[in-house]
């Protein structure tokens, strides 16, 4: 049988060992009438035995399936002609991938080497057998754990207790998904960035001023070294997020104000769920909108004063990234001015001071490390902004402070870097890990900051 | 006041007029700051109409389409050559071209020359000798019949119809040759040439004309991969909800998977990508291009916001109902899963419903795992090869050609219409379910 006719069979047995269970707990009590002798409800006694006929033969299914490609390829390889099995790793490979593709039938038999023709029939007779053993001890697995836990039912025995610490693993399961993503981040982007040190040493990539990440095809090619100095990239970074801090913060931050301070209650119930509009926007949208509707707009406007503008400038993707930040910005702000206690501005008024003066120098004041806070999570966001500027920045490596000029960001070569097909040990791939991880610390560190003073702020007016 | 005057001596008129003085500048500064604060919240409206305005605008059109009337004649003598009943095969492999040709003749018979009918040829799309086979193919007894059919054009005559390029001059001509132009206007003369709804852009995948691309391959793609991990990321991140908030002791432990939830929750999307290319289709093999790995890095990426939404909307239950249900004997998990989490539900399935419309709007992490090739088949499992609406976005963006500029609004268009469905849906959820304790 085919895994996922397997599981199917395996379902249906789960569905009859929850029937044998339940028949048999009321059995034990002598029908629907000793119900009440019972520890549990019998649908219980029915779940227990359906978990413990599925779970450890669908372990081990997920197991086996896992692991009976590399296996049985292992086997095959080892009875492949002396010439073959010397083949250096890469095109091992390639041998490998093309049993696999007269086995997937992508390639006909009759087309194929001979080698690999017999390779191909090994492959899917030791398949075979590994499909006849899986079903067997699929199926005895299951057969087992039913028989074993229908045996165990007596009135006495505590099956609502069972099912539920069973149940309760399963969302501490659920739960760990998340620390396992971030470990799964750490090591995947790690390990890669290692082996990128490896090649290319680490003050080389954090203070080399030259990025152009060519690797040679061939040997004798001309500039082949590439360089790996990602200053250009951090610079070109800092440039874009720091035009869109310089919109997102007065424009977000003025917003919040005018709507938690000084509007009409019907203006703010209005015109707040039309700001939020722009959170709700695709990245690829503003990217689009940047690269074709902003990008010329500023160069004819350049063009025009006799200002250069690139049509890729730093300024038309920051602009746009700007105005995506402002409703991140202005909501975050919003909530803590919200939270600042009206006695505080009582106390401003009664001395005198206007709106504005209040807000200025006591609102805010009051609210200031909230908001630097959420100042922070938004440059963290338009660090890692991705979409904008692939479509509206440009590739080239410059290393300069002119928002008129195109300039590249870290996010943008880890894109160009690994669209396409791609090897995954040359530098040049590994590159765009090592750029990952710097991405990943440096966001998380602002996170971690960010989030901290956010929920001091919160317990200090609680 | 030119001379410093002791501050004892100020008599209560002076400090009236120093403070009416100042008042007036403080008034000001108040209407300024005021300003500034209307200033910036009318900017954020203009921002958000002038972009739909453009999109709209640009996109429009790309829901109609020119199609050219042709009178086609099914040569029995073209699609069957060797004579007889033209077989399936022969039906299928026939020169449909040849057939356009001949109508498009008749309908300029004065166009002679190889050069010139081939520029007449141009005219429609390539696109159209298959719509005709398939008509051919699934419709009976057609061959050796004459009808009138409606023809795609090509993309140029398209922009052309809809105004979007230059006519062009003898001297300096537009994408069209001034012969192509001269046909071009007897047609519109002659109700020859129109703008009919644009059934391609709806039903085909992706293609490298123009004119015969359409958004469905994509509109798919993001099906499968929204589905599976909605699929997925529901159940998972309302477990892990359910554990934090009911079960979990406050400890270490839990501290630490609950910063950690917030801190993924602020991760860049690409980094997410990084971890799918390295782990799902490096590490365990699975297929590039695939909406089941994609599904996978967009269930990571939505855990955290489903799983915050999930905890927020169980810590709206009042502890009394969990009191009461412990109270007449229930278990811990029987009082969350029959009283709980129904009250619960209405909340997680708003939170869960705009953590997919933030998945379908995501491009970055796609792009990393090599959803961004050009896929032209309609994807028919989650294995297969496909593509995201996004990403055909991304993709069309690039394309040089100004046919897909309005492609591009077009398929823009398509995502906020499936985006403004998603999110209408959870307010009305949250406004008709959302109970006040």
């Amino acid at each position: 049988m085919t895994p996922a006719a397997l599981l199917v069979v395996l379902v249906g047995l789960s569905l009859v060992a929850y029937v044998l269970g339940k028949s048999r707990a009321l059995a034990t009590v002598g029908g629907n009438r000793g119900i009440r002798n019972l520890h549990s409800l019998p649908s219980y006694y029915g779940a227990l035995t359906a978990l413990w006929c599925a779970i450890p033969a669908l372990l081990v299914l997920g197991a086996w399936a896992a692991f009976q490609d590399a296996i049985i390829i292992k086997l095959v390889t080892s009875h492949m002609p002396a010439t073959v099995q010397s083949l250096p790793e890469s095109q091992l490979g390639l041998v490998i991938n093309d049993v696999h593709n007269v086995v997937a039938g992508n390639v006909s038999f009759d087309n194929a080497r001979p080698e690999i023709r017999a390779a191909a029939q090994e492959y899917l007779q030791l398949r075979s057998i590994s499909r006849y053993a899986l079903t067997a001890l699929v199926l005895a697995i299951g057969i087992v754990g039913m028989v074993l836990v229908r045996t165990r039912i007596s009135p006495q025995f505590r099956a609502r207790n069972a099912v539920e610490q069973l149940v309760e693993w399963a969302l501490i399961g659920c739960s760990l998904i998340a620390v396992l993503t971030t470990v799964g981040i750490i090591l995947s982007v790690a390990f890669e960035a290692a082996r990128f040190f490896g090649k290319v040493p680490w003050y080389e990539f954090i203070f080399g001023l030259e990025w152009s990440p060519q690797t040679a095809i061939r040997a004798d090619q001309v500039g082949s070294s590439g360089s790996f100095g990602a200053v250009p990239l951090f610079a070109g970074t800092a440039l874009i997020s720091g035009i869109a801090m310089l919109i997102a913060v007065p424009v977000g931050l003025f917003s919040a104000i005018y709507l938690a301070e000084y509007a009409h209650r019907n203006f703010r119930a209005w015109t707040k769920p039309f700001l939020e509009v722009l959170a709700g926007i695709p990245t690829v949208v503003y990217g689009f909108f940047a690269a074709l509707t902003v990008g010329p707009m500023l160069r004819a406007w350049g063009e025009s004063i006799g200002l250069p503008v690139a049509s890729e400038s730093a300024l038309a993707a920051g602009l746009v990234m700007g105005i995506m930040i402002v409703p991140f910005v202005s909501s975050l702000a919003d909530d803590m001015i919200t939270a600042v206690p009206q006695s505080l501005r009582d106390g401003a008024y009664a001395l005198g001071a206007t709106k504005s003066e209040t807000i200025k120098q006591v609102v805010v004041r009051a609210a200031l490390p909230g908001i630097v806070g959420g100042v922070l999570l938004a440059i963290s966001r338009a660090i890692g902004e991705t979409m904008i500027v692939v479509m509206a920045a440009g590739l080239a490596a410059n290393l300069t402070a002119n928002p008129f000029e195109a300039v590249t960001t870290v996010t943008v070569q880890i894109v160009t870097l690994l669209v396409g097909d791609q090897e995954f040990d040359s530098p040049k791939t590994l590159a765009a890990f090592a750029l990952g991880l710097v991405l990943f610390l440096v966001t998380l560190g602002l996170n971690i900051l960010a989030l901290h003073i956010v929920k001091k702020y919160r317990e200090q007016y609680e | 006041m030119s001379s410093p005057t002791p501050v004892a001596r100020i008599t209560p008129k002076e400090t009236q007029a120093r403070v009416a003085k100042s008042l007036r500048r403080r008034y000001w500064a108040e209407r300024r700051f005021r300003f500034y604060g209307l200033a910036a919240v009318l900017l954020g409206i203009v921002f958000v109409v002038f972009l739909f305005g453009t999109i709209f605008f640009k996109g429009a059109s790309s829901f109609r389409q020119s199609y050219i009337k042709v009178e086609v004649f099914y040569d029995p003598a073209i699609i069957a050559p060797n004579g007889g009943m033209p077989s399936a095969q022969d039906i299928a492999n026939a020169d449909y071209q040849a057939i356009i040709r001949t109508g498009l003749r008749k309908l300029f018979p004065q166009v002679e020359g190889r050069k010139d009918i081939r520029d007449l040829t141009r005219l429609v799309s390539g696109g159209a000798a298959f719509d005709l086979r398939d008509r051919v193919l699934h419709t009976a007894g057609l061959v050796g019949q004459t009808e009138t059919q409606w023809l795609l054009a090509s993309d140029d005559v398209d922009m052309l119809m809809k105004g979007h390029i230059e006519r062009g001059t003898e001297a300096e001509p537009g994408p069209l040759n001034q012969n192509q132009v001269a046909w071009f206007d007897q047609l519109v003369k002659n109700d020859g040439l129109e703008l009919r709804f644009n059934k391609t852009f709806f039903s085909h995948g992706d293609s490298r004309e123009p004119e015969q691309a359409g958004v469905w391959g994509a509109v798919m793609g993001s099906l499968f991969t929204l589905a599976l991990t909605l699929l997925l990321s529901f159940p998972i991140g309302v477990a892990a909800a359910i554990y934090l908030e009911e079960f979990a002791h406050k400890n270490r432990w839990t501290d630490l998977i609950e910063v950690n939830i917030n801190n993924l929750a602020a991760v860049p999307s690409i980094v997410f990508g990084l971890l799918g290319l390295a782990v799902f289709i490096g590490f365990f093999g699975m297929p590039r291009s695939a909406p089941l790995v994609g599904a996978l890095v967009l269930t990571l990426l939505t855990l955290p916001t489903i799983i915050i939404a999930s905890r927020a909307a169980l810590k709206g239950v009042p502890p009394s109902i969990r009191e009461a249900a412990l109270g007449m004997g229930a278990s811990k998990i029987q009082m969350v899963t029959h009283h709980v989490l129904p009250l619960a539900m209405p909340g997680m399935l708003t939170g869960t419903i705009i953590g997919m419309a933030r998945a379908l709007g995501e491009t970055a992490p796609l792009l990393m795992i090599g959803m961004v090739a050009f896929i032209v088949d309609v994807p028919k499992s989650v294995t297969d090869p496909a593509t995201v609406l996004p990403v055909q976005v991304f993709l069309w963006s690039d394309s040089p050609e100004r046919a897909f500029v309005e492609r591009t609004s077009g398929a823009i268009i398509v995502l906020l219409g499936f985006l403004v469905v998603m999110n209408a849906t959870a307010v009305v959820l949250r406004n008709k379910f959302e109970r006040r304790w």
